[in-house]
């Protein structure tokens, strides 16, 4: 009785004392453990060539944001609060952001832009940080089969080698292509492609005519240009940003060589078809989703909000780059989840619920599971679609 | 074909190249310094004359004659604040000093003109002519004729008027000069004028085949000056013609042996070229009178 009372008692005073120090941190406004915002970084090109990238990014992150706040954030009412840096398609720049972002900031994550070669900067650093870092757009595969263990590195994108077998597919089926001409940018990333599409040549049985590189501020690639169409090529595989793709466009006008062009999505990240005129509408490019035609229902609630957030858009077609909205959004969201099932924002704990989080019905498709300890890539090739450009409207090929 | 198609992209950026590299050479010509940032100044032509042609839509000829006349009080502004107060005292400063201030015209015009290239149409870079077989843009025979009169003008203008005799008395001797009434200050920043100016139309000629963005001139600007130094600096003739030269060689080898060698090549050539004629194509050797 004594014993049960004592402990009546101390349970007392303890409610007490919690209740006290509710009552004073809610009294003083300091900053209680619940109202401390979640900190999610983002580092992309927000400036330049690929400044829309940036943007669709920012949307996407933004608008899976705004419905995580509003259903009550997380991990007991904590807010989630985007926190942006310009990389300027810089490396360097984009691994300075990504420190300062970590070690000033503490980000919970960390989320990439479109240039491959500053994802591939940052990778290691979010490794040696252990901070789960999302490639949202950047393609290159070894962003996230990076050989590191653990692997803090995940993606909701595009993967190189998969991407480069279903241009080579579709340069075949559609073109049907003997000799493919690759014209490539001068990276990591361009290097990531001349592997990937030098093997899946090989496993299709096409001959790769030649394979020609250029400079992202080369004004003229007309010399690249005729060197292929020299050896012969009867398709060209374009991989390249928006800006310079342009200039591959504007240039191929200029030798009056008519010759299919099918190109990784990199041009969908700037105003391509105002840099490359008349002739932007004649590539046909991958992308992961299209908000045309019959939308499930996230994609449905998705056009609702973003037309509700941003005036500029009226429809699916200035859902500008689509991929980049589309990616982004439900790369938040599966971070939502995992936030969520680790019960904190412990780098290692949420890096292990990314890896053993059960279904999820996202945007692009229903991930069943989205990630393994031994894939760190959600989507996969069936989740590509071709697509092109309507004027300046992104819209999928029918044929 | 393939050279054929080569060369005439190549003699158009090389005379790109070249208008800048003139820039270069008045500067050095009058007054022994240069603007190391030209490629900012070329870019400051394109943007501003797309702000009032396209922006603004105003007629092409109003938008290039403004474009260019701001671009020649933007090089009287960087004579005055980045090179005068330097030279003045004898120091080397100018050298960092306008490669700050051109850091400084790109950062400000990424934050005025907007963070995306934009697409700068021209009727003379729609359609190719057909010219023997070789698909032309009209624009790409503009160029070099443009660099060719540019640096005829140039010659003209030293040789035959009072202001280019002036230009030239500076140029030899800026105490003798002043002591014969010549306003040295101000020939000087005639000569930075003259050599934004001729960024400005480099810049504005090339937008259409390019695009116009805050750092479009830093590529052309160092290829300049390596022009600049081949063609021997002080020679307006060797400068447009090493920049043909230039742009010649790159695309040839472009053509030639693939992309991938382009600038290792292009820039051994530049070596060699220096190695065998140390004062440049047309460059007299420098005396020096005691």
């Amino acid at each position: 009785m004594t014993e049960h009372k004592k402990a009546a008692g101390r349970q007392g005073s303890i409610l007490a004392g919690a209740a006290l120090a509710v009552l004073l941190a809610a009294v003083s406004g300091g900053p209680a453990r619940a109202e401390e915002p979640i900190k999610i970084g983002l580092v992309a090109a927000l400036s330049g060539g690929s400044a829309q990238s940036g943007e669709g990014i920012t949307r996407g992150l933004t608008i899976a944001i705004d419905e995580i706040n509003a259903s009550g954030g997380l991990l007991g009412g904590r807010r989630l609060e985007l926190i942006r840096r310009d990389d300027e398609s810089n490396p360097a720049k984009g691994q300075i952001a990504a420190r300062e972002l970590i070690d000033q900031e503490k980000v919970a994550a960390l989320f990439g832009g479109i240039d491959s070669p500053v994802a591939l900067a940052i990778v290691p650093i979010a490794n040696q940080a252990k901070v789960p870092f999302f490639s949202v757009w950047a393609a290159a595969t070894p962003i996230t089969r990076n050989g590191a263990d653990p692997n803090y590195v995940f993606r909701v994108s595009a993967v190189d080698v998969l991407v480069d077998k279903a241009l080579t597919n579709y340069a075949i089926k559609t073109y049907h292509a003997k000799r493919l001409g690759l014209i490539l940018v001068n990276n990591p990333w361009g290097e990531s492609n001349e592997k990937g599409l030098t093997a899946a040549a090989k496993e299709d049985d096409v001959a790769i005519a030649g394979i020609e590189k250029f400079e992202d501020n080369d004004v003229d690639m007309v010399a690249q240009l005729t060197r292929l169409k020299g050896d012969g090529a009867d398709t060209l595989v374009l991989v390249g940003n928006a800006a310079p793709g342009a200039q591959v466009m504007k240039s191929l006008v200029r030798t009056g060589w008519s010759v299919p062009v099918i190109s990784h999505w990199g041009i969908s990240g700037g105003r391509f078809p105002e840099l490359a005129g008349p002739a932007a509408q004649k590539v046909e490019f991958i992308q992961t989703y299209s908000f045309f035609g019959k939308q499930n229902a996230v994609g449905q609630k998705l056009l609702a909000e973003l037309q509700a957030k941003y005036p500029d858009v009226k429809g699916p077609a200035q859902v500008i780059p689509p991929v980049g909205v589309a990616n982004a959004y439900d790369g938040m969201r599966i971070l939502g989840l995992a936030i969520a099932q680790a019960g904190g924002t412990d780098g290692d704990k949420m890096r292990q619920a990314l890896e053993h989080l059960g279904r999820y019905e996202g945007l692009i498709k229903t991930y069943d599971p989205p990630f393994s300890p031994q894939n760190h890539d959600a989507l996969s090739a069936g989740d590509y679609i071709m697509v092109h450009f309507v004027g300046s409207q992104i819209e999928p090929v029918t044929n | 074909m393939l050279i054929a198609l080569a060369l005439v992209s190549g003699l158009g950026l090389g005379s790109m190249y070249g208008l800048l590299a003139l820039g270069f050479s008045v500067t050095y010509a009058v007054s022994g310094t240069v603007n190391f940032a030209q490629g900012s100044s070329m870019m400051l032509g394109a943007v501003l004359c797309y702000s009032f042609a396209v922006t603004l839509g105003w007629p092409p000829l109003a938008a290039i004659l403004l474009a260019l006349l701001l671009c020649g009080f933007w090089g009287v502004i960087v004579e005055r604040i980045a090179v005068r107060p330097f030279a003045a005292r004898g120091s080397n400063g100018w050298l960092m000093a306008t490669v700050a201030l051109g850091i400084i015209l790109e950062n400000a015009t990424l934050f005025l003109f907007g963070r995306e290239p934009r697409n700068y149409p021209s009727v003379l870079a729609d359609t190719p002519l057909d010219l023997a077989g070789i698909p032309v843009l009209p624009l790409q025979l503009a160029i070099p004729a443009v660099g060719l009169a540019a640096a005829a003008v140039l010659h003209l203008l030293a040789r035959g008027t009072r202001l280019g005799k002036a230009l030239l008395a500076v140029a030899q001797n800026q105490d003798a000069a002043r002591l014969m009434g010549i306003d040295v200050g101000r020939a000087i920043a005639l000569a930075y004028a003259v050599s934004t100016v001729f960024a400005g139309i480099a810049g504005i000629l090339i937008a259409p085949l390019f695009n116009v963005s805050s750092d479009m001139g830093t590529l052309f600007g160092i290829k300049a000056f390596a022009v600049a130094i081949v063609g021997g600096i002080a020679s307006p003739w060797g400068v447009v013609l090493a920049g043909f030269c230039y742009g010649a060689v790159e695309a040839m080898i472009t053509a030639l042996f693939g992309s991938t060698y382009t600038q290792i090549l292009t820039f051994a050539v530049v070596i060699l070229a220096l190695a065998a004629m140390p004062n440049g194509l047309l460059g007299a050797a420098g005396t020096r009178k005691l």
